[in-house]
């Protein structure tokens, strides 16, 4: 579904994010991409989102090139893929109802759909409470639990969580993880990056290490191992 | 694009703009000065232009015939100077009238009408006061009368055109500069008062950078990005138009009564009523396509990821 295909990113002043990264991921598939700080995993990432362009290498989607697809036609692709930042990027003048309809109405769905799914979705991630309050009216958990809930609305293909558990607590890490694996069983594709070997241990599912732009490990049901 | 994608929009650009409180107030703040200034030049150039009308049209050209000349050639040069392209008005003054005016004139002055009273005679001259379309074109005139038969009858004794030369010269000179100079004004404020709302705008923009590029992520076209921006600019400028509208009214019913006779008759409240529809129309087109245009380029600089 998803291969990077030695993908190499070394950004202009030399310092390079990525060396001869290959890695496939099949659909319905939960990946955990761990390693240190600067390791590339976000880099990784970004290469998916065709947020950036790799140096050399190509990553495919469902063998489509990304990075072959005009600008014009990116969020036709970015609309299979459900996004997680660590830093939520909620956007701020827009309420958990509305943050989550954006996603519907951009990509065209109609009204009666939008209303009826989004107070689904709020449910989903139990804040039907707190629907329409602004992300600074929130706490970090629950405007994590918004980001996901504007990630999976549309049903995409993949969710792509980059550090999704980066600034929660303990308790509020728990719950976006076991929203993130209930979504898995679904059937949705998730790929995520985390520094939390907690997280990594408890999910039991497939790891791969990356440390200085490289994989250096691929386990089909690992551990973090640093 | 669909009725959906549009209603959304504009809901959408309805939104942001009253959610964004201070932003927009100082973006309409900002715009209201810049379609106030763009106001102020509509009554500048309407001063001008009036000034300019009133000084033409004090100035003529006077034709002076012989005591004996017959007043029927005289109606007969008036009629073919009337043919004139160039001429604009042509008004007969008898010698009678003459001397009724003079005396008038000079009703307080004894010693002159004393000494008129000595002559017998009426020593007035009939004349012909000629008005052209505009100043420029006396020449061409009085090179008409001085062709003409009425010349080489001999019933014209003068006529004030070559005394007034260089004062018709001059004005025509001035007129010109002055409405150059009053056009390069217009366009240089125009232009800094544009570049400055542009600014705001660019800068309430930039506020919003990172919700543009996670738009962009979530999979927003281009256009549901950028048109709820252009749909709040619009509504920035038109509210500010309608702002400045609104201000101009006491301020030129003040004004118009206060400077009137500064301005040699030209009331500003007059003219304002007289042309709201025409300055209604300037400063709301102004204010929504400053508005929509800053917002597109604003945007289009934050659309790259």
């Amino acid at each position: 579904m998803i291969y990077f295909d030695k993908v190499t990113k070394t950004y202009r002043d030399g310092t390079p994010a990525l060396e001869d990264v290959t890695i496939s991921i099949a659909p319905k598939e939960f990946v955990s991409i761990v390693g240190h700080s600067g390791a590339g995993k976000t880099t990784l990432l970004k290469m998916l989102l065709a947020e950036e362009r790799p140096t050399t290498g190509s990553v495919f989607f469902e063998s489509v090139d990304v990075h072959a697809l005009p600008t014009n036609t990116l969020h036709h692709y970015r609309r299979k893929l459900g996004m997680v930042f660590q830093d939520f990027r909620l956007i701020p003048n827009k309420t958990a109802y509305e943050n989550i309809a954006f996603a519907m109405e951009a990509a065209g769905r109609p009204d009666d759909e939008i209303a009826s799914d989004v107070p689904h979705i709020l449910d989903l991630v139990d804040l039907t409470g707190k629907s329409h309050h602004f992300p600074s009216q929130l706490s970090g958990g629950e405007q994590q639990r918004v980001a996901i809930g504007r990630a999976i609305v549309n049903q995409p293909d993949v969710i792509v969580a980059d550090e999704p558990t980066g600034n929660l607590d303990p308790i509020n890490t728990y719950e976006v993880i076991e929203i993130l694996k209930k979504i898995n069983q679904l059937g949705t594709t998730v790929l995520i990056t985390t520094h939390n070997k907690g997280v990594v241990d408890a999910l039991g599912k497939r790891v791969v290490t990356m440390d200085r732009g490289r994989v250096v490990r691929d386990d089909q049901r690992g551990q973090y191992v640093l | 694009m669909s009725l959906t994608f549009l209603k959304r929009v504009i809901r959408a650009g309805a939104t942001n703009f009253a959610r964004s409180g201070l932003v927009s107030f100082a973006t309409v703040l900002i715009m209201t000065v810049t379609l106030f200034i763009i106001g102020c030049l509509i009554f500048l150039s309407a001063v001008l232009t009036n000034t300019l009308t009133t000084i033409e049209d004090k100035v003529d050209v006077n034709v002076y015939f012989v005591v004996t000349a017959p007043e029927n050639e005289i109606l007969a040069l008036k009629s073919k100077l009337e043919e004139l392209p160039s001429v604009a008005q042509v008004s007969y003054t008898t010698r009678e009238q003459a001397l009724v005016s003079f005396k008038e004139r000079h009703a307080n002055d004894q010693l002159t009408l004393q000494a008129l009273e000595e002559l017998g005679d009426n020593p007035l001259e009939a004349s012909l006061s000629v008005k052209a379309q505009n100043p420029s074109l006396y020449a061409g005139i009085v090179d008409f009368l001085s062709g003409s038969s009425a010349t080489s009858a001999g019933i014209i004794d003068r006529v004030n055109y070559f005394q007034n030369k260089t004062v018709i010269d001059r004005l025509s000179a001035a007129i010109t500069a002055t409405q150059q100079v009053g056009l390069a004004i217009v366009i240089l404020f125009a232009a800094a008062s544009t570049i400055i709302a542009l600014a705001t705008i660019r800068l309430a923009i930039y506020t919003s950078r990172d919700e543009i590029a996670v738009m962009r992520l979530v999979g927003a076209s281009d256009m549901y990005i950028r048109g709820p921006f252009i749909v709040a600019g619009i509504i920035a400028g038109g509210l500010a138009a309608l702002i400045a509208l609104i201000l101009f009214y006491p301020i030129s019913w003040y004004a118009g009564g206060a400077l009137s006779s500064w301005l040699g008759g030209f009331n500003l409240f007059s003219y304002y009523i007289g042309h709201f529809a025409k300055i209604f129309g300037i400063l709301v087109g102004s204010g929504v396509f400053l508005g929509a245009f800053a917002s597109w380029i604003a945007v289009r600089r934050y659309l790259t990821v």
